[in-house]
């Protein structure tokens, strides 16, 4: 087992390395090995995902240990190890299962790119990063794993770098991510300084131990922590960097920025629940941060006009409301939405890029329309996601949405639920006008591009259909009965320290009680959302038909126009980090690179010329006249027998 | 078994050099091939050094001793503990490539630039086996006058300029260092009965700082002279403006082993000196210097980001890059003392590569500003390919050993005062900030302008390139992966200074005795 579970890394390594080396040689059939790799690393991953979710690597899970890392002397080694717990399980199977799948599509969706390999290599890359992410025992080395899945994300965002906005994203994403991987940073050394070591599991029981005394307060030590969460999954205020990440192709958009590396955060503050358990205080500023992303992003995401972006807030929103799970302790609720979401959205994301790849590279929303009958494949599964995401029963995204708000109402954080109960109309909402921007409606596609418009190539579609089967089944399978479902049995043994800490009671769910008012409530408003959009954007289903009214939608964005405003401009944010950051902090080093030219080295040169100056001047003296050099010695001695006599008449 | 090795490697350069100076001069192959041949065997003799060497064994190995000055007890003394070893190592290494990698610029004067590098090879050498203070001050001003000549003869159009400021700079702190050299040797004299035997013995100079310990107003003020000497080659904030000039003059070789070994010289000198012969004063100035750190840290980063001169970035990188080491020093403590050394060879090969790299496109375009670079990754794949995965480990990509050295580093400093290491943690952002954005205008985006005017002289990284750099490549990612195979080597030299330290304690600078 211990040798299965290294390959599951080891392997896509390899296809890294190998295609990295010889792929420009491969050329086109490049993908033979990056795919093979993760095709054989998700069949192995399976193996060990059943042995551990059936209870045979018992509830600690399984360690490996591989070798010693940084040996600092007696008081500090670090380990790089694996450990499989069923956490870690959970989250194989969504990262090596969307991996494949993105892996096979992009067969067809990069077929055309002259870096073919080069984006195999990447891919592969990726792979091996996030797979050592969720499968490392020691902080350090899943700090390793953080900065090279950022390292990915970068290169894969820049991969069409001759694009400047591509170039320009890429660099935006990895130095935002490195201010929250600052905070994670210090976390770590926070953590090791106070328990001596780095191991996840250990160091937490040490310092959330009865009596430890630590040199920095534990909330402050789960909020550092936090940081580097917030970087990876891109919540406010470090989001701004998700957006742009869209820069880069479709495929590597599913993958890692809406199905797994976006995922991160909201993983590590699951792996240390027991940390944020015993700090209360760094859980509310979670939810709260976690629920205020949800409804940011998704105002944002009701009036973007490019079809990804409005994934990609989304996204963000989505995230938003698993911290806002986590904050309330509501941990495996928020894993279940990660695994659905993780899905879904990852089917949004390949759907949206096969609309993209038919309409030949055409992002924007306004120029679609009526896609519907064209790309019948496309367009099936992505209404699929779309009700999925939309949190209609009973598809994967109901249960798991449902649960955060349920638990957030129940466990006492009645503004998240109320917060995350209208963003639920917001997302049903921007889901639909996305569709009916699309696929319903007049076509407002370009008249050269119309008569191309073509479904992809099975290559494309099957990974589609493959995804569309969790969308609709996945909460169904695990998450029913709610809030007892198979999910909730797998990561109980994770978290049932955290839980016993909070002491949240365990009621049982009860359907004539207020869980079935809050699942009502919440279909309620998913169904008023849409409806709405129906009512602007049009639908076309069979025996539900009607057409958009662009009127309305004027005369609505018209009343409202602050607002509307706010939402086309993302609230500013990108504008007053560009003022702050880039103008005000472009000045700063302009001044510092004064201030070094002119008053440090200004000052080194002066002593320079002052001692030139002064050597000119004693010159002088050196005449080379003897009578000159007479005259001074015997001004000497007179000098010298006057104080003599001054100095001895006392 | 290694008798005589340490003087082996020191001296095998020397050989060369006398060898090249008697080879014709309308033959410069030759010259370029007995050089390259003799930094290989200084560098075969230095591997040896290192298998032979015990890490277990305390205390300095292959010592020879010879009486030299016997009326004032100065002695060729030489010797290594692991922090020598693994820095012989370093200049070894970077001096063969430097060499190899002159081979193609160097055109001019081939014979005397080849003996003033191998002369500078010994100068560097010779300062990290010295055991006698006398003669480190002998290797110290040594490594100067070839690099004088570097800067001077082959560097660019303002090298007079570069190379006199920087002779003069650190001449200045140097000679400072000479007087204070004297007086320790004075009071060591006096403390022992007008004997001189040992008063330049850092051996028996170290034990007597370590029992009677020498008067703290000697400490105070011979510590101030060792770390003008040491600060100003590091070179640490507000000294560091040499840096920039020199390295923008300096041939790329220069430039590499500037950055490389030139810089460790400091680092290096405050370990084995300054330290261990004057703790107490080390300890009342730690604070001080640590504030220095930081500034260079943040300072020489914020600096870096608008510099329009690839050197210049690069050369202010190092500001803020060896702000880590000496912060790593003077923190004093054990995952602190790790992480600096380790950052000093970690800084050695990775900027070392920087500047062969920046080389490499300045040999084509014979222009090094940023502003009319753009798009290289198109026309040079392999070049941006290798230049990005140094740029990545000078960021401090985990995995690679940049990363290490400065975590050690920011670890002990976290023990040492959260608030310093959460200051010296801002250094990430900038890091990647300055590199980041250099490597986009670079090498993204359409060729430029001028790139294109060069047409077909523009072509990609060429083998013999290749070959200087892939062993850096190779040391950077395995020392990455296994530090350790530095840091055991060390074991010793940093037990023996933080014991050195542990009875020392800081002097009140307004009423010391």
């Amino acid at each position: 087992m211990e040798s299965l579970v290294v390959l599951i890394p080891a392997l896509p390594l390899a296809g890294f390395i190998l295609t990295g080396l010889f792929g420009r040689r491969l050329d086109k059939e490049a993908h033979w090995l990056a795919v093979g790799v993760v095709v054989v690393s998700w069949l192995i991953s399976m193996v060990v995902v059943v042995a551990a979710l059936s209870g045979r690597l018992g509830d600690a899970g399984l360690s490996i240990k591989l070798w010693e890392w940084i040996p600092a002397g007696k008081a500090f080694h670090v380990d790089v190890g694996f450990t499989v717990d069923n956490l870690t399980a959970v989250l194989l199977i969504v990262v090596t299962t969307i991996g494949m799948l993105v892996h096979v599509y992009s067969i067809g969706y990069m077929a055309h790119d002259p870096g073919y390999w080069r984006f195999f290599a990447y891919l592969n890359l990726f792979m091996f990063s996030m797979l050592v992410l969720v499968l490392a025992s020691s902080f350090l080395v899943v700090f390793v794993a953080w900065e090279l899945v950022g390292l990915s994300s970068y290169l894969l965002i820049g991969f069409w770098y001759g694009r400047r906005s591509a170039a320009l994203a890429a660099k935006k994403a990895f130095i935002v991510n490195r201010v929250g991987d600052v905070g994670f940073a210090l976390g770590i050394m926070a953590i090791f300084v106070n328990t001596g070591t780095f191991e996840i599991r250990e160091s937490i029981e040490k310092l959330t131990a009865a009596g430890a005394v630590l040199t920095v307060p534990l909330p402050v030590i789960a909020l550092l922590v936090f940081a580097g969460a917030m970087g990876k999954s891109a919540q406010f205020p470090l989001h701004v960097w998700l957006p742009d990440a869209m820069e880069g192709p479709t495929p590597v958009s599913a993958l890692i920025h809406a199905a797994t590396m976006v995922n991160a955060g909201v993983y590590l503050v699951a792996r240390t629940n027991l940390l944020f358990a015993h700090a209360p205080d760094a859980m509310v500023v979670v939810a709260a941060i976690g629920i205020f992303t949800a409804i940011l992003a998704a105002s944002i995401a009701l009036t973007q006009t490019d079809i990804k972006r409005v994934l990609a807030y989304s996204t963000l929103s989505q995230l938003g409301y698993m911290f806002a799970a986590l904050g309330v302790g509501a941990w495996a609720a928020a894993i279940f939405h990660l695994m659905s979401h993780g899905f879904f959205k990852g089917l949004l994301f390949l759907d949206s890029g096969s609309v993209i790849h038919a309409v030949d590279g055409e992002q924007d929303m306004r120029l679609m329309g009526g896609l519907s009958r064209k790309i019948p494949i496309t367009y099936g599964t992505m209404l699929i996601g779309s009700v999925a995401i939309s949190g209609i029963p009973p598809l994967a995204g109901f249960f798991s949405k449902d649960e955060i708000l349920a638990s957030a109402f129940k466990n006492g954080f009645l503004w998240v639920w109320l917060v995350g109960f209208i963003v639920a109309g917001l997302t049903a909402f921007y889901m639909f006008r996305l569709m009916g921007l699309t696929f319903w409606g007049p076509s407002r596609v370009d008249r050269q591009v119309e008569p191309h418009i073509h479904e992809s190539p099975p290559v494309m579609t099957g990974p589609l259909i493959v995804l569309a089967i969790p969308s609709v089944f996945l909460g169904l399978l695990i998450g029913f009965p709610p809030e007892s479902g198979l999910i909730h049995q797998w990561l109980e043994p994770v978290f049932t320290d955290g839980l016993e800490v909070l002491h949240r009671p365990e009621a049982a769910f009860n359907v004539f009680g207020i869980d079935g008012a809050l699942v009502l409530s919440s279909v309620l408003i998913a169904a008023v959302g849409i409806a709405v959009a129906w009512r602007l954007f049009g639908v076309e289903l069979p025996r539900l038909s009607r057409e958009p009214d662009p009127e309305r939608v004027r005369a609505l964005t018209a009343r409202a126009p602050f607002l509307y405003r706010a939402s086309l401009n993302k609230w500013w944010f990108d504008d007053l980090y560009d003022l702050l950051f880039i103008r005000v902090g472009g000045r700063v080093a302009a001044f510092l690179w004064w201030f070094d030219r002119v008053i440090v080295d200004g000052t080194v040169n002066q002593i320079g010329i002052e001692t030139q100056r002064a050597g000119r001047l004693l010159r002088q003296v050196q005449t080379g006249r003897v009578q000159n050099y007479a005259l001074g010695i015997a001004l000497g001695l007179l000098v010298m027998a006057g104080s003599y006599l001054v100095i001895t008449a006392r | 078994m290694l008798d005589h090795t340490v003087s082996l490697v020191t001296f095998v350069p020397l050989v060369g050099a006398i060898v090249i100076a008697f080879l014709p001069r309308e033959r410069p192959d030759l010259a370029r091939a007995t050089a390259l041949v003799a930094a290989l065997v200084a560098w075969l003799f230095s591997l040896g050094l290192l298998v032979g060497f015990l890490p277990t064994h305390p205390g300095f190995q292959a010592v020879e001793v010879a009486d030299w000055i016997p009326a004032f007890g100065i002695q060729y003394k030489v010797g290594v503990d692991g922090l020598s070893v693994v820095l012989v190592v370093l200049t070894t290494t970077l001096t063969w490539i430097s060499i190899l990698a002159s081979f193609g610029p160097i055109r001019e004067r081939v014979k005397e630039y080849m003996v003033s590098f191998l002369i500078l090879e010994v100068g560097m050498i010779g300062v990290f086996v010295a055991l006698d203070l006398f003669l480190f001050y002998i290797f110290w001003e040594v490594v100067l006058v070839p690099m004088y000549l570097i800067i001077g003869i082959w560097g660019g159009a303002n090298r007079i300029y570069a190379t006199i400021k920087f002779v003069l700079y650190t001449l200045v702190g140097s000679l400072l260092m000479l007087v204070a050299i004297l007086a320790t040797a004075f009071a060591f004299q006096d403390a022992h009965g007008g004997q001189w035997a040992g008063a330049f013995d850092f051996e028996q100079l170290r034990t007597f700082a370590g029992t009677t310990g020498f008067a703290n107003g000697l400490q105070l003020a011979a510590f101030l002279a060792f770390f003008l000497a040491f600060a100003i080659k590091v070179p640490m904030f507000p000294f560091h403006t040499w840096l920039p000039d020199a390295h923008v003059e300096a041939p790329t070789a220069g430039s590499v082993i500037l950055a490389g070994i030139l810089l460790k010289l400091g680092a290096y000198g405050f370990i084995r000196f300054a330290i261990p012969l004057f703790p107490d004063a080390a300890k009342t100035y730690a604070p001080a210097i640590i504030v220095l750190s930081l500034i260079a840290l943040i300072y020489g980063a914020i600096v870096a980001l608008v510099q329009p001169d690839l050197k210049k970035l690069v050369a202010y990188s190092s500001v803020s890059h060896m702000g880590f080491v000496t912060l790593g020093i003077f923190i004093f403590q054990q995952q602190g003392l790790y992480g600096a050394i380790l950052q000093m060879v970690n800084h050695g090969l990775i900027t070392g590569a920087l500047f062969l790299l920046v080389g490499v496109v300045y040999e084509r375009t014979h222009d090094r500003t940023i502003a009319r670079m753009g798009g290289l990754s198109a026309r040079t794949p392999v070049y941006a390919a290798t230049f990005g995965f140094f740029m990545l480990a000078s960021l401090g990509l985990p995995g690679l050993s940049g990363f290490v050295g400065e975590f050690l580093v920011l670890v002990g400093t976290f023990a040492y005062n959260p608030v310093v290491a959460g200051i010296a943690t801002l250094t990430m952002i900038f890091a990647a900030g300055y590199l980041l954005w250099m490597y986009q205008r670079l090498f993204f985006g359409d060729l430029s302008e001028f790139l294109r005017g060069l047409g077909a002289h523009l072509t990609d990284i060429r083998p013999v390139e290749t070959l200087t750099l892939v062993p850096l490549a190779t040391l950077v990612v395995v020392f990455g992966l296994f530090p350790g195979l530095i840091l055991h080597l060390v074991d010793g030299t940093v037990t023996s200074v933080l014991s050195g330290l542990q009875r020392a304690t800081a002097i009140n600078l307004f009423f010391w005795q």
